[in-house]
């Protein structure tokens, strides 16, 4: 028996050691974490070895925690794949062009008159830009190629609203809280978003920061010369006790993460949805059958506009550092191109990042796609606010949520830590 | 008239004893079933239909997580990590708490401490600098590091259950092997390891569990699919099935079925090595 | 060197003594000591986690760790959980193994089907919980099985939205990993009952004690040691519980679920402090350590008793 173990460890040792492999500069590695488009990248893959000969390998990471933890670990260790996507804040994009974890693409870009440029979305392009003179002190130009494009809108179940007898989509707030209330009463839920995931409720209290106090006025906050005891930011934080006072959000929101929030839009336990754009393949994954259209969040005040959350959905970036970035930038530029990014809109549902592709996609993209100019990201903010007063924002709006603080507690809370990392921050 | 109620008493006192535990055999299984019941109904039910045996029944779903989640080439990853970290550590852990339990060398107890005190400390941020590490050394993207990895993970815990069992067998047998001619490795092999047989059941199901169920370092230290474990398969499956259940059901059920067949087989000698000294120390 | 002293021959001893736990100490010091002390070292850091140029600030992560209430908040949750795991979850362990130490049928099953919970891995566990407290309907009807129940079974007042509500989220929790886990105490309890001599039973039951006599004055003498075992284990597990956190209730509900571990991974990847998330790491062991030894020492205590 134990002569028998004894041999088992020696075969196994054998057959793990076997597994080392040369470096081949004739593939390209390629890492992400969208587990929707695995099986279409790796398709595209094969189209694209077929044609140039350069393997691409596709290695995909999920969930998206591990793949960030992943990435950030690779570039410590200065291992980074020629091709990856960052999925963090602007500021953290900017310390790996920093640390020259990014090849500078403007030239490519800008190549033939800017054909490459054209040939995207310029909303996509800025999430990929740093601008001249941006507080990074980044190096002007633009570091990553968008894939697909995206933005995050209200959604809202067709037969639902009927059957409270809600005509047509609510164009105010008011007329939301209205037909929240008509909702419930024949039992049906108002409002579900995966305000489990924090980013969520920062991307919807953000949207109506703009609505409220207009742009200017939301950077001066994060410059720090406005408090967020201003009284536009407890209009803010009001708009949250509201909704959940009036019993408007669907019960357990701050517990649900998106992947929960899109399985109940998509099964008809709620009316309108706050989602991104991507939800289309999700939704016909789930009930192909569901009827809904997109409107924007309902605005509170009719002077300034509304604006959403949007711009590239995912954007690949090249290492700067690899011997292969020729190759991973041309592989890039042919994943941009009309064909393969009409493939990529067919088969994975997203709004293509390449306009002439927009032809074929489905009509509800076409709905999110006529919103694109309205977008916005804090990624193309000129100044953004610090990590821990965003944690401390988001959490206070869950704490609102449940009815245990007030909008004015939660206000001068986070702006008692705004104050501190002012403080810190001065030299 | 006394008997009776001797007998009745006996009677009530035994039934009780078993609602007790047919309460709890029913919570630990239901969860189980639960997830089996799912796996076999379609998604438009399987929201609506809380009937405990679905009215329609789909095999086609198990098919169906097989294929699409690829289980195929996880499962035989997982296998094969399984046996060889438990061998791995088997043989590397009753080394050492032999060494620690009987041979002597100066610094002994402080090493024995050292292990006891890691069960103790734990490191979430530890990744960076053991990715950093795995790329010195070589060994990212390697069945042989992550092995090593999870060979690190279940040795403290190995090496105090062994070090305990040691200390509690009488040295006779080893002496008259000494008087054989046998050497320190000689005893080990041929004494010490066949009567630490319970406490070596006990240390292999507890690590198959660890590592059958790890997932955290194999998506950090693994790059290509034909490497990664049955449950970073899970894991990717769930991302992209997370909408429907019954397939995602059917996947889970795949992934438990086969450490509940090791844990059935191995079971009968759990409570035994526990009980022949492994703990009680 | 011909002329071989004793020293010599000693000295040759022990190395070879010393290479039976070499292997061990090896694989310890690479994968174990070394991301230890690169923690230590970079607590004492402010860096985020990319740039190669990091600060050195001494003792300032730790002074602001000092002050840090909803990293204390989260220790007191960790520590409610584990609370919960020490009293609820191992009392019920202790009861089950007493059961199932005695000669009554179907032993053997039961057994076997208390020890399935810690079998399964925490992303099932997650899951299928996850969808009993679901709160919500649809068509009317409850979509979580336990409030379905409730309703079903004429208490519709008791209904509740179990993950969401700040009364019974951690509890919830706690209760789950409970649920998991309680079948590890149950293996150690038994393996322990079973180790007591069948004739200390008889004896005490000749002199007439009664069963509650009979168990605390010679079961739980006797297992002192088991139950101290199962106790640290149960700490250890308690204190670090995350995956079931994060896979019940993401990141949601404020701050009243965060947990250490989901303070330092926030810490890491939410805000990108990657030194003050190694300060947290290293706090969080000292505690533990402290908690562990504190153990150590009351269970010598108790032998000598």
């Amino acid at each position: 028996m134990r002569r028998k173990i004894a041999t088992l460890a020696l075969c196994l040792l054998v057959c793990c050691g076997c597994a080392k492999r040369q470096e081949d500069l004739n593939t390209i590695t390629l890492w992400h974490w969208m587990t929707d488009r695995q099986n279409a990248l790796e398709e595209l893959a094969r189209r694209y070895e077929a044609q140039t000969g350069v393997k691409v390998k596709i290695d995909l990471y999920a969930p998206s925690d591990i793949y960030s933890q992943r990435i950030v670990a690779s570039a410590q260790s200065q291992v980074l794949p020629d091709i990856y996507g960052i999925l963090d804040k602007k500021e953290i994009f900017a310390s790996f062009i920093q640390s020259g974890f990014v090849a500078d693409l403007t030239e490519e870009f800008q190549k033939n008159v800017g054909a490459w440029e054209k040939m995207l979305f310029p909303k996509a392009l800025d999430v990929n830009r740093f601008p001249e003179g941006n507080i990074y002190g980044v190096k002007a130009g633009i570091y990553g190629v968008p894939l697909d494009v995206t933005n995050i809108q209200m959604l809202y179940n067709k037969n639902l609203l009927q059957k409270a007898g809600i005509k047509t989509p609510p164009k105010t707030f008011q007329e939301f809280i209205a037909a929240g209330l008509a909702l419930k009463r024949v039992g049906i839920a108002g409002l579900v978003s995966g305000w489990g995931e924090m980013w969520m409720v920062d991307c919807f209290a953000s949207n109506y920061a703009f609505n409220i106090m207009g742009e200017e006025k939301v950077m001066a906050t994060y410059r720090g010369e406005v408090p967020y005891t201003d009284s536009d930011w407890i209009k803010v934080f009001d708009i949250f006790k509201e909704l959940s006072k009036k019993g408007i959000l669907i019960e357990g929101i701050v517990t649900k993460p998106n992947k929960y929030a899109e399985q109940d839009f998509a099964l008809g336990r709620a009316a309108f949805a706050f989602n991104g754009s991507w939800c289309v393949n999700v939704y016909h994954d789930m009930n192909s059958d569901l009827q809904y259209g997109t409107m924007l969040p309902p605005p509170i005040n009719e002077n300034l506009p509304m604006r959403i959350w949007g711009g590239a959905g995912s954007s690949l970036v090249v290492n700067n550092a690899s011997v292969r970035k020729d190759k991973a930038i041309a592989f890039l530029k042919w994943l941009t191109e009309k064909d393969q990014q009409a493939y990529l809109a067919i088969e994975t549902k997203n709004l293509p990042a390449n306009r002439e592709a927009l032809e074929s996609i489905p009509p509800i993209l076409g709905e999110f796609a006529s919103a694109m100019d309205l977008t916005t990201h804090p990624t193309i903010w000129p100044s953004n606010e610090n990590g821990l007063v965003i944690e401390k924002f988001d959490k206070g709006i869950q704490s609102i949520i449940i009815g245990e603080k007030t909008p004015e507690e939660v206000a001068r809370e986070v702006q008692a830590i705004k104050e501190r990392e002012l403080q810190k921050a001065r030299p | 008239m006394a008997i009776n109620k001797y007998i009745a008493e006996r009677i009530a006192k035994g039934f009780s004893i078993h609602l007790f535990l047919i309460l709890f055999t029913l919570t630990c299984l239901f969860p189980l079933f639960w997830m089996v019941r799912s796996a076999l109904m379609s998604n438009a039910t399987v929201f609506t239909d809380k009937s405990l045996i679905p009215k329609v029944i789909n095999f086609g779903n198990f098919a169906e997580a097989w294929v699409e989640g690829n289980f195929g080439i996880y499962f035989f990853n997982s296998l094969l990590y399984t046996t060889s970290v438990v061998i791995g550590i088997v043989l590397i852990a009753s080394l050492a708490a032999y060494a620690f339990s009987r041979l002597h060398f100066p610094g002994r107890n402080f090493f024995f401490y050292m292990f006891v005190a890691a069960m103790m400390i734990p490191l979430p941020g530890s990744f960076v600098p053991l990715y950093r590490l795995m790329i010195v050394l070589g060994l990212i993207n390697t069945r042989i590091g992550y092995i090593l990895c999870m060979i690190n993970v279940g040795l403290s815990m190995s090496i105090l259950l062994l070090k305990t069992f040691f200390d509690k067998l009488p040295p006779d047998l080893e002496d008259a092997a000494r008087i054989d001619g046998c050497g320190r490795l000689g005893i080990w092999w041929h004494v010490a390891l066949p009567l630490a047989r319970p406490a070596i059941a006990v240390i292999v199901i507890f690590n198959s569990l660890i590592v059958w169920n790890e997932y955290i370092l194999a998506a950090l230290l693994l790059n290509d699919k034909s490497l990664m474990p049955l449950q970073r398969g899970l894991m990717v499956f769930q991302g992209a099935h997370s909408v429907d259940y019954p397939l995602l059901m059917a996947g889970l059920t795949i992934a438990a079925i086969p450490i509940i067949l090791i844990y059935l087989a191995m079971q009968k000698h759990i409570v035994k090595g526990l009980s022949s000294g492994a703990i009680v120390g | 060197m011909n002329i071989k002293s004793p020293c010599w021959f000693r000295f040759q001893d022990y190395l070879k003594n010393f290479s039976f736990a070499l292997p061990a100490i090896l694989i310890f010091s690479v994968f174990y000591i070394f991301p230890f002390i690169e923690i230590f070292r970079l607590s004492f850091y402010e860096w985020n986690g990319i740039t190669p140029a990091m600060r050195f600030v001494d003792f300032q992560n730790f002074a602001e760790l000092m002050q840090d209430e909803i990293w204390w908040q989260s220790i007191g949750h960790a520590a409610y959980i584990t609370f919960i795991a020490l009293t609820f979850q191992n009392v019920l362990a202790f009861a089950l193994a007493l059961a199932c130490d005695r000669e009554i049928r179907m032993k053997r099953f039961y057994r076997i089907v208390f020890f399935i919970p810690p079998v399964l891995s925490e992303i099932v566990v997650g899951i299928i919980w996850q969808w009993i407290l679901y709160a919500g309907l649809q068509d009317g009807q409850s979509i979580g099985l336990l409030n379905y129940w409730l309703v079903k079974s004429g208490l519709p007042h008791l209904v509740n939205d179990w993950l969401s509500d700040p009364q019974t989220a951690l509890t919830c929790i706690a209760i789950v990993h409970s649920w998991k886990g309680f079948g590890w105490g149950f293996i150690m309890l038994l393996a322990g009952l079973q180790t007591i001599d069948r004739q200390l039973y008889e004896a005490a039951r000749v002199d007439g004690a009664s069963s509650w006599k009979l168990f605390t004055q010679v079961i739980i003498p006797m297992m002192v040691p088991v139950i101290l075992v199962v106790v640290i284990l149960t700490i250890l597990g308690s204190m670090q519980v995350f995956v079931l956190v994060l896979s019940m209730v993401g990141q949601g509900l404020g701050y009243h679920t965060e947990v250490p571990v989901t303070r330092i991974l926030s810490a890491m990847t939410g805000t990108n402090r990657f030194g003050y998330a190694c300060a947290m790491g290293v706090n969080f062991g000292v505690i533990l350590v402290m908690v562990s030894i504190a153990f150590r020492w009351l269970s010598n205590r108790m032998k000598q008793a």
